[in-house]
């Protein structure tokens, strides 16, 4: 799956001065509160995280409310789906119009009618929905399916993605691992060249969340850390 | 809708139709006005399970055809309708966006068609578009599941989920909605008490909260943004209509619903957070009584209905009841209602089996925001019901967090003082602690004062003491109420009170600065039952308070915080009636009757006002004069005890007369 991404970080967390006491939960509050949000500066949702305090010391910012600054190293686990990736997500919700999907178990997903190719046909069967393939039959789509689609959009505020099954390497996930060779002879170049080896590895629908492909280095400036107030999850 | 009769469906043939009788008629009587325009044959309606217009016969047409408007038609007739919007033409959108408008005195026709017309844009959502559709979405939102019956609630609810879930930019908007619909529309508010009121509320809450959860299946971070929006949707305490109690019994819903693990404690606090608005707006002066210079006569409030008819009464109509000031009070009726749906939202809990987790959000709402409230007046009794239900785990556990708080040198000072005054209102007034755990938790006290006196050596210094002192008198004012109790055990002599002399007798001097009234009734027990000797005879002269109490109380007067005294909001009262020791039904260990059935029924008098020494600048010491709680009996002589017909009685008659303590607020 693409979109997900390891990053090391060099953070700077400005505390209050009432959390000196106990820095480190300050600080691990701080960073729980970024938790499955878009970030703009790290350009992803944070999903996870490992800090370091670098230092003991800390400088402080001079003012009418002291902050001190503490200095972190952390790794941190972003996704960032970008238009024309290549994303799994499993069905939780199927009709004419739509499917519904929910990506890593947080992110809600939605693929229209419209984006959905027309040798995918909406089937209703003895009260059960699915997505058939007219020209391939064990490939079929229900809900509990997971499924690759591609992005076409990416809600930052909502976390919301709507995605298109269009092109001809996206589908159920279980059909599209048994089929490679298949769906190589499709055409290609809707979406840009990409690291397919991911592909071969895939044996188990559910484990989605472990196979990241990029490891990108952040060196993160101030960040200014909204510690002044409580955090959310009070 | 009045969809155009579109000649492609006159061909079709598909088996099943949601068309209701109604509507089906309704549409019967548009083809016809149609097809006499045309000079085509009218059309009948089929009778049967199946509804639907029996076309005459067309030579195209196969015979046994029977036009249906099936669910597909009629979604795409609507998705015609707003993809139509694009191109310019506005004729069937606007009949749509007329449709959802038309929303007060429904004929069965009418009804039948907004339901139809829900569900068909429900399947159509992803032809909407935020921009160009902007008035058919704010008649959307702006309905209200109130006005309507069962099945089209169901459809509007079945449109707000599709939407919430096809389209993030939608998302805020339908929980926006959804939290709207928890209050009704102001007309039906004076109808929420009937049947038909309360059954409507049913149907639409079941509805908004199955949605929810709905919402929050395909969607999962929506209970998140549930959160901030049901928050800044909280009626303010201003709203002085009943909305707010709606609004707090739909968070308590939430907090007990299926995505109560994600919403709940945030909700619970901020119940809290509210009763403490409320709770802070009654002025004490809303409790006070007129007439100070006869005494305050405060009742023990023991049984409720005699105090209606003793009002009646001429000789104790002079005395003005301090619960009587509060009828009428709108906040304190709010309050008092607010109160007992958390109680009732406890018991559920504790029914569930959940109460131990919900207690410790209570237990962390209370460190935040009761505790630190000044003087907060009835919203602690929340977690004291919740601690009377469990008292094993949630009892002791409450406690144990006060002593851990008293004993904290971290504690900012006034934390320190209230919550040893919490737990000494609470040691002394939980019927359902037992005596053991009551003399655990007075030992941690008494040990932590020894120390203190240990390594602190000075002379008698309010100020400097004051968590000391207000210790110290905590400890004695739980021992005037439960005394009797632990005399008799030996053990208990040697751990808690051979310790306890020694602090009483040191330098610091304790029995001198701490309440005099609070001492004045210890020193009476203790002499009663030999606890120990004091060399310094201590002449209060009845005082309430003295110039010492009131400097170690600061100006808080943090002296005479008692928060567990009887709750003056009537119906809250009687839901902690049952698990309250009423200062009555206290046998202090100077009245040696104990072969009477009555025993509860001892006179008891209180300390009246001493409303001239009191009265200085700060507004507050008015008012604290009600904060005496020891009652003292008969036999002290201070002449300006007030009752005199109380005097002449021994003890109070079988029927269970007022006392006199002027009980706390």
């Amino acid at each position: 799956m693409e979109g997900l991404s390891v990053a090391d970080a060099n953070l700077v967390v400005y505390l209050h001065p009432s959390k000196s006491r106990n820095v480190s939960q300050a600080i691990l509050r701080e960073l729980g509160s970024w938790l499955f949000k878009f970030n703009e500066t790290f350009d992803g949702v944070l999903l996870a995280y490992d800090v370091n305090i670098l230092d003991k010391k800390a400088e402080i910012l001079s003012g009418v409310h002291p902050y001190f600054a503490a200095k972190l190293k952390a790794n941190l686990l972003l996704f960032s789906p970008k238009p024309d990736m290549l994303i799994e997500g499993k069905v939780m919700k199927l009709c004419q119009e739509s499917i519904h999907v929910i990506v890593l178990g947080f992110s809600s997903a939605i693929v229209t009618a419209e984006n959905i190719r027309g040798e995918l046909k909406y089937k209703n069967k003895d009260r059960e929905e699915l997505f058939a393939s007219k020209s391939h039959k064990r490939h079929v789509i229900k809900v509990g399916t997971v499924i690759r689609f591609l992005v076409k959009s990416f809600d930052d505020e909502i976390l919301h993605i709507t995605g298109s099954l269009i092109p001809a390497h996206t589908g159920s996930i279980r059909w599209l691992d048994r089929n490679l060779e298949e769906i190589s002879e499709f055409d290609r170049s809707a979406t840009k060249s990409r690291d397919r080896e991911s592909l071969g590895d895939k044996t188990n629908d559910d484990d989605i969340a472990s196979n990241y492909q990029l490891y990108k280095e952040i060196s993160c400036s101030q960040l200014v850390g909204n510690v002044a107030t409580e955090s959310p999850c009070r | 809708m009045e969809a155009r009769v579109n000649c492609s469906f006159l061909l079709k043939s598909e088996t099943y139709t949601f068309i209701h009788p109604a509507a089906a008629k309704r549409l019967q009587l548009q083809f016809n006005s149609l097809a006499k325009t045309l000079s085509l044959p009218s059309v009948q309606i089929k009778q049967g399970k199946r509804m639907g217009l029996e076309l005459p016969k067309y030579p195209e047409i196969e015979e046994d055809n029977v036009l249906n408007f099936t669910d597909s038609e009629l979604v795409s007739h609507v998705k015609n309708a707003l993809t139509s919007v694009l191109s310019g033409d506005q004729n069937s959108y606007n009949q749509l966006v007329g449709v959802m408008h038309h929303s007060k005195h429904l004929a069965p026709d009418e009804v039948a068609l907004l339901e139809t017309t829900l569900k068909a844009l429900a399947g159509a959502v992803s032809s909407i578009d935020v921009t160009h559709h902007d008035s058919l979405l704010s008649a959307i939102f702006s309905m209200s599941m109130w006005n309507y019956g069962p099945h089209v609630a169901d459809a509007l609810a079945e449109l707000i989920v599709s939407l919430a879930i096809s389209n993030g930019k939608y998302l805020d908007l339908c929980l926006r909605m959804l939290v709207s619909n928890f209050t009704p529309p102001p007309y039906f508010l004076d109808k929420l008490k009937l049947p038909r009121g309360l059954e409507r509320k049913g149907q639409v809450l079941c509805r908004v909260h199955a949605a929810f959860k709905k919402i929050a299946d395909y969607v999962p971070l929506a209970p998140l943004r549930l959160l901030t929006i049901v928050l800044q949707g909280m009626p303010t305490i201003y709203h002085k209509d009943r909305a707010i109690v709606i609004y707090v019994e739909n968070m308590l819903k939430l907090e007990s619903g299926e995505i109560g693990e994600l919403v709940g404690s945030t909700m619970l606090m901020a119940v809290v957070d509210r009763l403490i608005e409320l709770d802070v707006e009654i002025g004490w002066d809303a409790i006070l009584q007129d007439d100070f210079s006869k005494g305050i006569f405060e009742m023990e409030l023991e049984d409720m209905d005699d105090i209606e008819e003793e009002s009646a009464e001429p000789d104790v109509g002079e005395f003005r009841l301090s619960r009587k000031s509060l009828v009428g009070n709108s906040i304190a009726e709010l309050l008092d209602n607010l109160l007992v749906l958390t109680f009732e939202h406890l018991e559920s809990c504790e029914r569930e089996g959940r109460l131990a987790k919900v207690f410790e959000t209570l237990l962390q709402s209370f460190q935040i925001t009761v505790l630190s409230a000044y003087k907060s007046k009835f919203a602690q009794f929340v977690i004291f019901y919740a601690c009377a239900l469990d008292p094993e785990n949630c009892g002791m556990r409450f406690a144990t967090v006060l002593v851990e708080l008293f004993v904290q040198y971290s504690q900012p000072q006034p934390t320190r003082m209230s919550a040893v005054a919490y737990l000494a209102s609470y040691l002394s007034r939980a019927k359902f602690l037992s005596a053991s755990f009551i003399c655990s938790m007075l030992k941690r006290l008494v040990d932590w004062c020894l120390e203190y006196c240990e390594t602190h050596d000075g002379d008698v210094n309010p100020n400097a003491h004051r968590v000391f002192y207000s210790g110290c008198q905590a400890i004695m004012y739980v021992l005037c109420f439960r005394m009797k109790a632990f005399v008799n055990v030996p053990r208990l002599k040697l751990q808690l009170i051979m310790p306890l002399e020694q602090v009483l007798k040191h330098k610091l001097n304790p029995l001198k600065v701490c309440l005099p009234s609070v001492v004045e009734e210890f020193l009476r027990q203790a002499k009663a039952a030999s606890l120990f000797t004091v060399s310094e005879t201590f002449i209060f002269d009845g005082l309430l308070e003295s110039e010492l109490s009131r400097a170690f109380g600061g100006l808080e007067r943090l002296d005479t915080f008692f928060p567990f005294d009887p709750c003056l909001l009537k119906r809250c009262d009687s839901f902690i009636r049952p698990m309250f020791v009423f200062w009555s039904m206290v046998k202090p260990t100077y009245d040696d009757d104990d072969d009477d059935g009555s025993s509860d029924d001892e006179l008891v008098q209180d300390l009246p006002n001493e409303n001239e020494d009191m009265m200085n600048g700060i507004d507050m010491d008015e008012f604290d004069c009600q904060l005496q709680k020891m009652s003292i009996t008969p036999k002290s002589t201070s002449s300006h005890k007030f009752g005199g017909r109380f005097q002449e009685q021994a003890r109070m008659p079988s029927r269970i007369r007022p006392s006199t303590s002027p009980e706390s607020l």
